[in-house]
């Protein structure tokens, strides 16, 4: 009743073929666009944008890099933080070669290089596949992290080591950098994830992610048909790293401010980020957001919900309590539905859809 | 090279014995790949999990012994709740889910031990276990080469608990129903083999397994949560080996042992050291790339 | 209709309002957030510091009824040593204001002060972060008393020479770092490089992986290879219990092997058994509960039951220094309510606190810890007070005072110091530049 295409005739090819095909659905992204852009920059505290929004941000276009690679061509990636190191290094020598082209360019820019190495990692994905391919991008992850650590030319010669980000500004104001408030920042990374999203959506819709699919599904037939694996693999190789590449920038620009950024970039990351596309869906954009914010959002929302709300659970306690409900909850959710949360998300659009008489 | 031969045989040796150790969690991985076709990521932090029951249970005062009968006995109940909790709602799933399941066992293993038994690392109660300590100084080859009698007992014991499994695959009922179920499960199924019941006793072999490195690793160091990291090392040996593969296990894991000792010894200093936690990927890569499917992995044919 | 829907809003903002004015109003209290990490790999260290922190707090509120009247609120934000989640612990402490962000971790320091500059939130990284942040005049809001590893480093040179008979012994001499290959682990190299460039020993890095922590045996067989008379060991967490195995396995004398301050917690030592006796460690606070202030944790909030430390790991050496650390919090909030006269105070008080704090001889004794560390004095510039330390020794069952009190080289690390704080303020762009009118020592 609130929610059906009956009724919403297409007249050209253009609108038949539109992103949003649906008026419910315009409407729907209408409405979350306005929340984030207005509800939550005004209303949210800062805790709420810094420790929340903003991880959710950062961690939904990494997750949608993942997916690319691994929901969309079927290619298991446990490198991930470290292409979204390499993004992050690589932005910060930009930063500094070029101090003065805008952030906001060199954190799109910087993900071109985190594509180079991905293509390179991805090379052996021509002979081997599966949890066999895993290997090849642990090899990324542990390779690249060291190199974080041990080629200074990386971090400038820093005595600490560690990224320390300078403050660049758009229209004077601070972009990043200490001064920089968490809703400017927030709406950097809204407005990079917003165009990113978009840009992602026509790609997996277009010719490039058709041929990923075929991939997927059968690597032969794929090739049969014409596809040629070597140019559709490393294609999801290179944009698979670019976005999250951007991702990694993101984070340590817009999100950590700097730091230990070896540290940051670690295999937890890129198992956490992998898990996240599983439990949010392989092979969905919208997915990928619904993954992040079940495990980014609610760690932090267990931890610091619960004792808001009057439970008085703290520390080690509280943190023993996250792991274990966590935990129990990815194991819940597989069995209830094990094709992730955007399942679930499509299975909620069909009931809507013959809401309020099923039959 | 050989300006040291005592140096490049004490290398070897130090090899040996991680990779002994890394072939003894991979063997946990392989047992389980093998009969219900689950990467179980959970290993690592059921090495963690087996060892830390038993020093806490040690430390509550159960005498030595007993600790490792009831160790064991809580490893059993593990492998029974997973078998219940998670394998059976979930069977028929594709690999991945299975995968991801084993994450979420991590992360309840990970809260539950740590809130049961404390996150500070422990000591291994070697002595009471009558683990041997001390070393065995051989003066040869111009030098001294030291052989830890703990190492040279974790080899020793690692060899004997291989034997047995080979033993018990190959020669008890319950060891070729294993065999039929890693075969085919729809096959194993139609002849009447309980694949629960199979299943129940995969985890808790592969319980068994995890206690045991976890006694040997933590006798040889602490322990504590930071070994889960130290497990992740199976994941090349296991790619070197063959997810299907004992023997590959065993192989593997010597190999990359030795590898990545030879190569941090003599070659990491060129290039700054620390090369150690790349290198055994490399080497599972180079050798993937001529064989993809592993040293010992079965070839899987594809059809369309 | 409309009106009683408004009534009910107003009533509903009222009882907010009054939610959130309630503890402010409660009682005279400051609030003071410390990260702490009780689980993770690196528990083991952050076990006994957490307690010690908790329990001289704890003891400080029973005793005397808080920092003259006003008690100390203190709640713990547990990070697992996970640079994201300090990072959300630093909101969480912000958004509650905090007086003092104690960060307890080089990465989460790190993370936290560009934000603090801004936020105007006093960090307090004792001994550890970022060395070059004692330099007050760049880092006005950052305090890393009573010294930087630099200073460490420096002490570690000054030993190997004295044992050596001299400086000038040192010429040829092989002095090894096994470090954690992480920006906290490779912070002493640049002092350890100019020392041994001016001194002519050589330096021998022996990284360690994170992921290889408890897997170090290729590494100490470069050591037996090279041969290092000393060793000098930047570790944390399950790192140190596996290295002094392994140094015990492989031979190295345990007396040339020395830890920095965080590799000597009475658990890293054990875990060695009887080979480990003799192994060293710098620190600067006494194991044990034979001070006055010990001995008052352990009457009014170990027997009491309100502490989670088990008694006979009261006194332990990370304990000790957490003891000390919670020392400077509360003598920063009693230099900032003497100096404002006020007597609940904010962060930017605590700040003038901790910058004038002058803790002398005298002064030591009257808070129960005379002789249990040494005199620590911060000034504008100086954020660090570059105090003396001393070499501890394992022996078998306890840390023990060996050795006098040594001053770090202090004209080696300050020019380091200066140099990479003018780097660091440059290349950050806009760093705030000082505005806060310095205080004169007390």
């Amino acid at each position: 009743m609130l929610y059906r295409e009956a009724g919403q005739y297409k007249s050209s090819y253009a609108s038949d073929m539109a992103v949003f095909p649906l008026k419910e659905d315009r409407i729907g992204i209408a409405v979350i666009l306005a929340i984030a852009l207005v509800a939550i920059p005004f209303l949210g505290s800062d805790f709420f944008i810094a420790s929340v929004m903003i991880p959710f941000l950062v961690f939904s276009l990494a997750a949608i890099g993942l997916n690319i690679l691994t929901g969309y061509t079927g290619l298991i990636s446990l490198g991930t933080a470290a292409f979204m190191g390499v993004g992050a290094y690589s932005c910060y020598k930009l930063t500094t070669l070029f101090p003065g082209v805008n952030i906001i360019v060199l954190i799109l820019v910087s993900g071109l290089f985190s594509a180079g190495i991905g293509v390179l990692f991805g090379l052996p994905s021509l002979r081997i596949k599966g949890f066999y391919l895993a290997v090849a991008t642990l090899a990324a992850q542990f390779f690249l992290q060291w190199a974080f650590v041990r080629v200074p030319w990386l971090f400038n010669y820093n005595a600490s080591g560690a990224i320390e980000v300078p403050q660049r500004t758009l229209f004077n104001i601070p972009l990043t950098g200490a001064a920089a408030t968490p809703e400017t920042r927030y709406f950097v990374c809204l407005g990079l994830v917003v165009v990113l999203t978009w840009f992602a959506s026509n790609i997996v819709h277009g010719k490039l992610g058709r041929s990923w699919m075929a991939v997927r599904d059968m690597d032969i037939a794929a090739e049969l048909m014409g596809i040629k694996l070597l140019n559709a693999k490393l294609a999801a190789f290179a944009v698979s790293s670019y976005f999250c590449g951007v991702a990694g920038a993101m984070m340590i620009f817009l999100w950590y401010g700097g730091g230990e950024a070896a540290d940051v970039f670690s295999i937890r990351l890129s198992f956490n980020i992998l898990f996240m596309v599983i439990i949010g869906g392989l092979g969905s954009l919208i997915g990928s957001f619904f993954g992040a914010a079940f495990l980014s959002i609610l760690p932090t929302a267990l931890k610091f919900g619960l004792p808001a709300l009057g439970i008085p659970i703290q520390g080690a306690a509280a943190e023993h309590v996250t792991f274990m409900l966590v935990g129990a909850l990815i194991i819940t959710f597989l069995i209830v539905e094990p094709h992730g949360l955007a399942r679930l998300w499509q299975i909620g659009k069909q009931k809507l859809r013959t809401w309020p008489f099923p039959y | 090279m050989v300006q040291a031969p005592d140096l490049l045989v004490q290398t070897v040796w130090e090899g040996l014995v991680s990779g002994v150790l890394y072939a003894l969690i991979a063997l946990g991985f392989v047992l389980i790949f093998k009969a219900s076709g689950v990467f179980n990521f959970a290993q690592g932090i059921m090495v963690v999990f087996a060892a830390l029951t038993l020093v806490g249970l040690y430390e509550k005062g159960v005498p030595a012994f007993l600790a490792v009968i009831l160790t064991l006995g809580v490893m059993f109940a593990l492998a029974v709740t997973i078998e219940r909790v998670v394998l059976r709602p979930l069977v028929n799933q594709p690999d991945i889910i299975l995968f991801m399941a084993t994450f979420g066992i991590t992360y309840f293993l990970i809260g539950f031990g740590e809130s049961l038994f404390g996150g500070n690392p422990k000591q291994m109660i070697a002595e009471q276990l009558y683990l041997p300590k001390g070393a065995v100084d051989l003066q040869i080859l111009g030098g001294l080469v030291s052989l830890q009698k703990i190492d040279i007992a974790a080899a020793v014991i690692a060899s004997l608990m291989i034997a047995a499994l080979a033993v018990f695959f190959q020669y008890t009922r319950i060891g070729r129903a294993l065999r039929a179920v890693a075969d085919s499960h729809k096959a194993a199924l139609s002849v009447g083999i309980s694949l629960n019941q199979i299943w129940v006793i995969v985890w808790f072999t592969a319980g068994i397994v995890a206690l045991i490195t976890g006694i040997m690793w933590g006798a040889r160091s602490d322990v504590s949560f930071a070994l889960e990291i130290v497990a992740l090392k199976a994941l090349p040996v296991l790619i070197l080996g063959g997810f299907t593969s004992i023997p590959g296990a065993i192989v593997g894991g010597l190999i990359i042992g030795i590898g990545e000792k030879l190569g941090e010894f003599y070659w990491g200093p060129l290039i700054g050291g620390g090369i150690e936690s790349w290198l055994a990927y490399f080497i599972a890569l180079g050798f993937l790339l001529f064989r993809p499917q592993g040293l010992f992995g079965d070839k899987i044919i594809e059809r369309i | 209709m409309k009106t009683s829907n408004l009534l009910k809003g107003a009533a509903l903002g009222a009882l907010f309002a009054a939610g959130a004015l309630a503890p402010a109003m409660a009682q005279d209290s400051v609030y003071f957030a410390n990260n702490a990490y009780r689980t993770g790999p690196f528990s083991g260290s952050g076990i006994p510091i957490g307690d010690g922190m908790r329990d001289y707090i704890t003891m400080i509120n029973e005793r005397d009824g808080g920092v003259n009247g006003v008690k100390v609120v203190y709640e713990e934000c547990e990070t697992g040593y996970d640079t994201k989640k300090s990072i959300e612990c630093y909101e969480q402490a912000k958004s509650k204001n905090t007086i003092v962000y104690s960060p307890w971790s080089t990465g989460a320091t790190l993370a936290a002060i560009p934000r603090a500059h801004v936020d105007k939130i006093p960090i307090l990284s004792m001994a550890y972060g970022l060395s070059s942040s004692a330099d007050g005049t760049n880092f006005p809001w950052v305090f890393i008393p009573p010294f930087t590893y630099w200073d460490g480093a420096s002490v570690m040179v000054r030993h190997m020479a004295a044992e050596l008979g001299g400086m000038d012994k040192l010429k040829g001499k092989k002095l090894g770092l096994i470090h954690l290959d992480a920006p906290f682990g490779k912070e002493p190299i640049p002092v350890l490089e100019n020392l041994a460039k001016k001194y002519g020993f050589e330096l021998k890095l022996y990284p360690v992986a994170a992921a290889d922590m408890q897997n170090q045996g290729s590494l100490w067989l470069s050591i037996r290879r090279d041969r290092p008379d000393y060793l000098y060991n930047q570790g944390w967490g399950a790192m140190n219990p596996t290295a002094v195995k392994e140094a015990a396995k492989n031979n190295f004398p345990m007396n040339k092997f020395v830890g920095v301050w965080w590799a000597g917690g009475d658990d890293d030592a054990r875990a060695g058994g009887d080979q480990a006796k003799g192994y060293k460690s710098l620190s600067w606070t006494l194991s044990g509960t034979e001070a006055p202030a010990m001995q008052d944790i352990v009457k009014f909030v170990v027997d009491k039951g309100k502490s989670t430390t088990p008694k006979e790991k009261v006194g332990e050496a990370l304990y000790n220094r957490g003891v000390y650390n919670a020392m400077l919090v509360v003598e920063g909030i009693r230099n900032a309510q003497k100096l404002t006269g006020k007597k609940v105070i904010n962060s930017e008080d605590m700040r003038r606190g901790l910058e004038s704090l002058n803790l002398t001889e005298a002064r030591l004794k009257e808070i129960g810890l005379g002789g249990f560390v040494t005199p620590t004095t911060i000034s504008c510039t100086d954020h660090s007070g570059h105090s003396k330390m001393f070499v501890s020794e394992w022996d078998g069952a306890k840390w023990t005072k060996k050795g006098d009190w040594v001053e770090p080289l202090k004209d080696e690390v300050r020019p380091l110091i200066e140099s990479n704080a003018k780097d660091y303020v440059e290349k950050a762009g806009n760093w705030p530049k000082r505005t806060e009118p310095c205080e004169k020592s007390s």
